[in-house]
């Protein structure tokens, strides 16, 4: 059959390894060029955080001012300092010129590159002109919001509800997903899905009782609403972890139980080791989970700004500050960094673990 | 035998071959022996009492923090329950049921913004699942081609918005919408175009956050990939032996194949609508701006709850949202059926 398809036929000089090798190498690049592209346009608000963060402000509406973080260039010429702009000349060309001495309607300039060539008389006005810029840093931008933030007590604040969450969660859902996978008992399977029907149980619908009574204990204000409820098993990461657990051969179990080891120490030395890969995913998906988490912190911590996260605190910068672009970015720099760099190292934990559950589920 | 107990799935509980490997090796004698029956019962209760031990935090948490609050919740719906005077809590019958009914049926007496923030929602979600569903399916093709170098690279570069935490992407965005300031409406210029106050704009706000929205494809992208991934490539083959080409490959071959994973993405990205807040409370400065176009249904029932402190209320609307996600997930696993391709009945 294959030999009636048309490419088979072909002269094979129409088809030599080289020729198909180019045109492999050629459609390579083209894919490739596009990706990059897309990648790039797709992640341009990232070059426009950094760069806005690093600007002085009045760059951001001066005219003709570069994209990237910029002071306007001076001249120092004669013990005095002055500012250089791109001057249109009479005869066509734009020269960069240092303004010696400014006027309404006429303006005495100097040639920086050739300052012993004197002074240069020039009719218009230096107002419109668009002034040179050389590439410069700003980093008052961040001084100002880690000040304005008190950026280290919204850090500690964040690892802390983010990190004790994290251990709850997680060893709750080892526990959780280890009952559920090694072990037979009436209602398991009814409760298990008790259990993963309660992901599309919204968070709203608990919420207000919830906030109700912990309000009563005296636990708004505090950290406690954000960390004790993870103490109790997470039905995602429950599913994710027995799912993985559920792969591990359970001659492993045996191997230990013959050697005497009772049901927990064979979820110490065997599941838990095995499963390394998952927990670890299971941490960062719920440690970034709660980095991120804003309604809670929004609603438990209202009324004390000095036990808040990162998230509300930056939320509430950004409203104080909405005319400083410059801060907002450093700010939004700031709150993404660890994340992102975290990210970026345990990357390969991190996906393998959402596509496990993504697929699964 | 003492292994049974650990091996609940396979069929040796009783009969099997671990209770005849046990038997063999001490020897024919041991059926003769009274014990083995009580103590055979009294593992599989050890294994039963280890299992509830086990998953006792689950059942304790979902007691407490969502069993009987799901309970309080729907009591509280019927009641006017206000936390900063719990003790004047009045039992008001269906009374916010109605004000709710009322709002959505624009009658006199009713809620006068859970209509809009309902219009608000849905309309968000008529323009952001297409779009954020079209566009991630597109990355996953890309990402997923052989003709793609360094395609790791550009999975972790598409992957890595996700990872940014939702306030930073926000504040990102606001700074790349602005109006004057922002690189957005700058390349719009240069390209010759002026464009709208973005996030200003009653028109242009719900295309903001639908741009917004694609820095969220991540997930929706990995779960895509894994399903092209899934597609055996004969499928591809027999495709190209009948003489199609790339159109209708993705039309007769990804498309169906990919029709379960589609359908998921479709639900999640619904129900997480209908559970927006976050961008909206930011961008709507936590008053719905520009003129209650930000006022979607999660945030008007925070502003229910948290701002005016009408508990009572606010948990009629959480039923309310319960009810459409319930209902949205029921439909759309009904309709699945009809469109959605299953590869053989086990998995």
């Amino acid at each position: 059959m294959s030999v009636l398809n048309p490419p088979m036929v072909r002269p094979m000089s129409a088809n030599s390894p080289l020729r198909r090798r180019m045109r492999r190498f050629t459609a390579v690049s083209g894919v490739t060029l596009l990706a990059f592209m897309i990648v790039s346009a797709f992640l341009l608000p990232l070059l426009f955080m950094v760069t806005t963060s690093f600007k002085d402000k009045s760059q951001l509406t001066a005219l003709g001012a570069p994209w990237y973080p910029a002071a306007p260039e001076t001249f120092e010429y004669e013990g005095g300092t002055y500012p250089l702009y791109q001057v249109p000349m009479p005869d066509g060309t734009t020269r960069t010129l240092a303004l010696y001495q400014p006027g309404r309607e006429s303006s005495v300039w100097i040639d920086p590159a050739a300052p012993e060539a004197g002074t240069i008389d020039w009719e218009g006005r230096w107002r419109v002109l668009a002034p040179g810029y050389r590439f410069e840093l700003y980093t008052d931008n961040f001084v100002t919001a880690w000040n304005a933030l008190n950026f280290p007590r919204l850090l500690f604040n964040t690892l802390m509800i983010a990190g004790i969450g994290t251990i709850g969660a997680v060893t709750s859902a080892i526990c959780v997903a280890y009952g559920f996978s090694r072990f037979r008992f009436p209602g398991r399977n009814g409760l298990f899905l008790l259990l993963l029907s309660t992901i599309i149980l919204p968070m709203q619908v608990t919420l207000i009782p919830t906030y109700a009574v912990f309000s009563m204990m005296g636990w708004t204000g505090t950290w406690l609403p954000l960390i004790v409820p993870y103490f109790f098993g997470n039905a995602y990461n429950v599913f994710l972890l027995r799912q993985y657990f559920l792969t591990i051969p359970r001659e492993l179990d045996e191997a230990a139980m013959i050697d005497g080891a009772g049901p927990f120490r064979i979820l110490v030395s065997v599941i838990v080791p095995q499963a390394k890969a998952a927990i670890v995913a299971v941490s960062l998906f719920h440690f970034f989970w709660a980095w991120n988490e804003f309604y809670l912190p929004l609603i438990y911590l209202q009324g004390n700004q000095s036990a808040e996260p990162l998230s509300t605190a930056i939320a509430r910068f950004n409203g104080v500050y909405s005319q400083e672009p410059t801060l907002i970015q450093a700010a939004a720099i700031m709150a993404m960094i660890i994340p992102v760099v975290v990210f970026f190292i345990a990357q390969r934990a991190f996906m393998r673990g959402i596509v496990f559950t993504g697929v699964e589920k | 035998m003492v292994a049974s107990r650990f091996f609940p799935d396979t069929p040796t509980q009783d009969e099997g071959p671990m209770s005849a490997t046990s038997g063999s090796a001490t020897g024919p004698t041991v059926v003769e022996l009274p014990g083995p029956r009580p103590s055979r019962f009294s593992l599989a209760r050890r294994e039963n009492l280890s299992g509830y031990l086990y998953i006792s935090p689950w059942i304790v948490g979902f007691l407490v923090f969502t069993f009987a609050p799901m309970i309080a919740s729907l009591l509280m719906s019927f009641t006017d329950f206000d936390p900063r005077a719990p003790g004047a809590t009045a039992f008001i019958g269906l009374d916010n049921y109605e004000r709710m009914a009322r709002g959505i049926l624009g009658q006199p007496g009713g809620d006068p913004l859970i209509r809009d923030s309902l219009l608000v929602t849905v309309r968000f979600a008529a323009l952001l699942i297409p779009v954020t569903l079209g566009f991630a399916l597109a990355v996953a093709m890309l990402v997923n081609s052989t003709l793609l170098a360094g395609r790791n690279v550009f999975r972790t570069l598409f992957y890595m918005p996700m990872q940014i935490p939702i306030v930073a992407s926000t504040l990102i965005w606001i700074g790349m919408l602005n109006a004057s300031t922002g690189w957005f409406n700058q390349l719009l210029a240069a390209a010759g175009i002026t464009g709208p106050d973005w996030l200003n704009s009653v028109t242009w706000v719900a295309p903001s956050l639908t741009i917004m929205g694609l820095w969220g494809i991540g997930n929706m992208m990995l779960i895509f990939l894994a399903g092209l991934q899934g597609i055996p490539s004969e499928l591809y083959d027999a495709c190209k032996v009948d003489g199609a080409g790339r159109l209708a490959q993705f039309r007769n071959v990804t498309l169906p194949m990919l029709s379960p994973v589609l359908f998921y993405n479709v639900i999640i990205t619904l129900i997480g609508t209908f559970q927006y807040f976050t961008q909206a409370y930011i961008i709507g400065n936590g008053r719905g701006d520009p003129a209650g176009a930000t006022n979607f249904f999660n945030f008007h029932l925070y502003r229910e709850g948290w701002a005016y402190f009408q508990m009572g209320y606010a948990s009629a609307l959480a039923w309310l949202l319960f009810a459409i996600v319930l209902t949205l997930t029921v439909i759309l696993f009904r309709s699945a059926g009809s469109w959605v391709y299953e590869a053989g009945g086990d998995r």
